[in-house]
């Protein structure tokens, strides 16, 4: 299936940047973006541009003073004390120079990925920069400063009053985007994470199922440690089709981290491109069967940014534009440019072999825990 | 920690000559499960569980319903002498009375009077921030060698880093007195540098531990 979509850019992107060491580096937007063009399925009609999000919008989700701490530390005039306060100038989320503007473009380019969709400009939109889920009220948080997919669905709720959905697909659990709507019966969401048990945040039990009208419109998967594809695709799968089935979203958003990748270095999921294929394809699906197509899809994590984010993430806007994921080799052009600069062999196909997960000793065991999670999670749906 | 700084101060009491009815009915307003008995000066002089009552009340299948049973007095079924504690007692001393007693609540009483009460839920609430796991953070499981000024050695790893630590727990090495675990949260999402530091220092990580996969 042939779909009008469209990819939103901007060269400034690359000036969401901590510093040269730390693992959140948005030069995986532009590696994915040129593998794109590689391969002829990003055409420049396809592009949109981002924009800065303007006070009134961060306010949606942030509160003000937050917002004048991070404008404060923009400019080098943020006292560290204060700083800390507002989880900024930690090692997670250093302060850096135009902070605040850099961040403001990642946000408005969630808001312009909306506006592409809901004013039937194209039917899915992705904004590979966006996805910063930790971002708190009034706090910076695991690498992210404003939280652009909180923002887009306030801006969501506020400017068209749709039901959306949101799937989390980071090994993070989304817990900024949580705690946003936890109160909120006509926003649900939905993350699938490695178990907080040993992972950062911490958060994310299959027992946060929100409070107050919002209660049972709040669902987590923490998936165990070591966990493959397979079953990390049987609860994602099985938990989206049930909770759209439920839910009846007239919009999803989606939140693409890549870094449940067995390469990912910060955590501890076992999965490949399998999962990476499969992921966008259902929700591709999903917005069809429910939405009249409306779909919003982010980035988000991602630290082997060489080998799996790419491919990963190029695979979402694949799925968007022609209903299925890219096969056989990754093209000479793209590994002729980049393969000098990165530290690590490029891959040379878009599929992973699967030896590249270590034996992995209690698979039947994980398996079988996971699939419990999944009977938990979904205890209420059967019955509403 | 000591005992007030997590009793809870609001308590509904009963004197001695009220009746199951009465108690019956305070536990299902309140939704609490045990009932301090005192006397005019507030002095504890017995307690009453929600299972003392159940027990005491009559059968929910007995169809001549023997509501008398309802209107026997407080003093004739609860327990005593009652086991208190005082506000002063650390958390961790009084968690052994839970333990081996199989008490699920215990009244804090100082200069005689009663000025509040323990649950068990109030234990496991004060565990649960013990281990740090209801704020945002990472795990990090280490095995170490049992011996002085170890602690200090490996923390200046994470002050090196800047990292905030929002829990410490130290555990025997299954039966080998050598050996401790340490089992930190610390405030990150990339507790990458600190790990290498940490293995560059020679100490052995149980978690994260890539390798060796998960392990019994």
């Amino acid at each position: 299936m042939t779909c009008n979509a469209s990819f939103v850019f901007s060269d400034s992107y690359l000036n969401y940047h901590f510093h040269s060491d730390h693992p959140f580096n948005q030069l995986r937007v532009v590696l994915a973006k040129e593998l794109l063009e590689a391969v002829n399925t990003l055409q420049p009609s396809d592009m949109i541009e981002p924009r800065q999000a303007t006070d009134a919008e961060l306010e949606l989700f942030h509160d003000k003073a937050y917002i004048q701490a991070v404008k404060q530390a923009s400019t080098g005039k943020l006292p560290e004390e204060k700083g800390l306060e507002f989880g900024l100038g930690t090692e997670d989320t250093p302060v850096f120079t135009n902070m605040h503007e850099a961040s403001s473009m990642l946000v408005g380019g969630s808001l312009n990925a909306v506006d592409a969709v809901l004013e039937g400009k194209s039917t899915h939109s992705l904004n590979l920069g966006g996805g910063l889920h930790h971002g708190l009220k009034r706090k910076a948080s695991g690498f992210c400063v404003y939280n652009d997919g909180a923002i887009a669905i306030k801006y969501l709720r506020k400017k068209y009053d749709v039901k959306v959905l949101y799937v989390d697909t980071d090994a993070h659990h989304g817990d900024g985007v949580q705690w946003a709507f936890y109160e909120d019966p006509n926003v649900c969401t939905l993350s699938i994470h490695e178990t907080g048990r040993y992972l950062f945040p911490g958060t994310g039990n299959v027992n946060e199922r929100g409070i107050k009208a919002g209660h049972g419109y709040s669902f987590n998967l923490p998936v165990d440690a070591f966990t493959e594809d397979e079953s990390f695709l049987q609860v994602y799968e099985s938990a989206f089709e049930e909770i759209c089935a439920f839910f009846k979203p007239d919009i999803i958003v989606t939140q693409n981290g890549a870094d449940a990748h067995a390469y990912d270095p910060l955590t501890h999921l076992c999965t490949t491109m399998t999962a990476y294929e499969r992921i966008p394809m259902l929700a591709h699906k999903m917005a069809h069967e429910y939405c009249n197509g409306n779909w919003v899809a982010l980035g988000g994590g991602g630290y082997d940014m060489w080998r799996a984010v790419p491919r990963a993430w190029a695979q979402v806007w694949n799925v968007m534009k022609t209903g299925q994921p890219q096969t056989g080799k990754i093209p000479d052009m793209w590994l002729r440019k980049w393969q000098p600069q990165a530290p690590v062999t490029l891959p040379q196909y878009w599929h992973d072999e699967p030896s590249i997960v270590p034996e992995i000793p209690r698979r039947a065991e994980i398996t079988e825990k996971n699939a419990k999670f999944l009977l938990s999670a979904l205890k209420y749906t059967k019955q509403k | 920690m000591l005992v007030e700084s997590i009793m809870t101060k609001n308590i509904q009491t009963l004197p001695p000559d009220a009746t199951i009815a009465e108690a019956l009915q305070l536990l299902q307003q309140y939704h609490i499960r045990h009932i301090p008995i005192t006397n005019e000066k507030n002095h504890v002089i017995g307690i009453v569980s929600d299972r003392d009552i159940r027990d005491a009340s009559p059968s929910v299948f007995s169809k001549s319903a023997v509501q008398s049973e309802l209107q026997h007095e407080l003093q004739s079924i609860m327990s005593q002498p009652v086991i208190t504690i005082h506000p002063l007692d650390f958390v961790e001393e009084i968690a052994s009375i839970f333990y081996e007693k199989e008490f699920a609540c215990l009244p804090v009483v100082s200069n005689n009077e009663l000025i509040g009460i323990v649950t068990e839920k109030d234990m496991l609430h004060t565990l649960i921030q013990l281990t740090g796991t209801n704020v945002q953070s990472s795990h990090i499981e280490l095995k170490v060698p049992h011996r002085p000024g170890i602690l200090p050695e490996v923390t200046a790893i994470f002050g090196k880093h800047k990292t905030n630590i929002t829990s410490v727990l130290v555990y025997p090495y299954h039966d080998d007195p050598n050996y401790k675990i340490l089992v930190f949260r610390i405030q990150t999402m990339n507790p990458v540098p600190v790990i290498e530091d940490l293995r560059k220092a020679g100490y052995e990580l149980l978690w994260p531990n890539h390798m060796a996969g998960p392990t019994r």
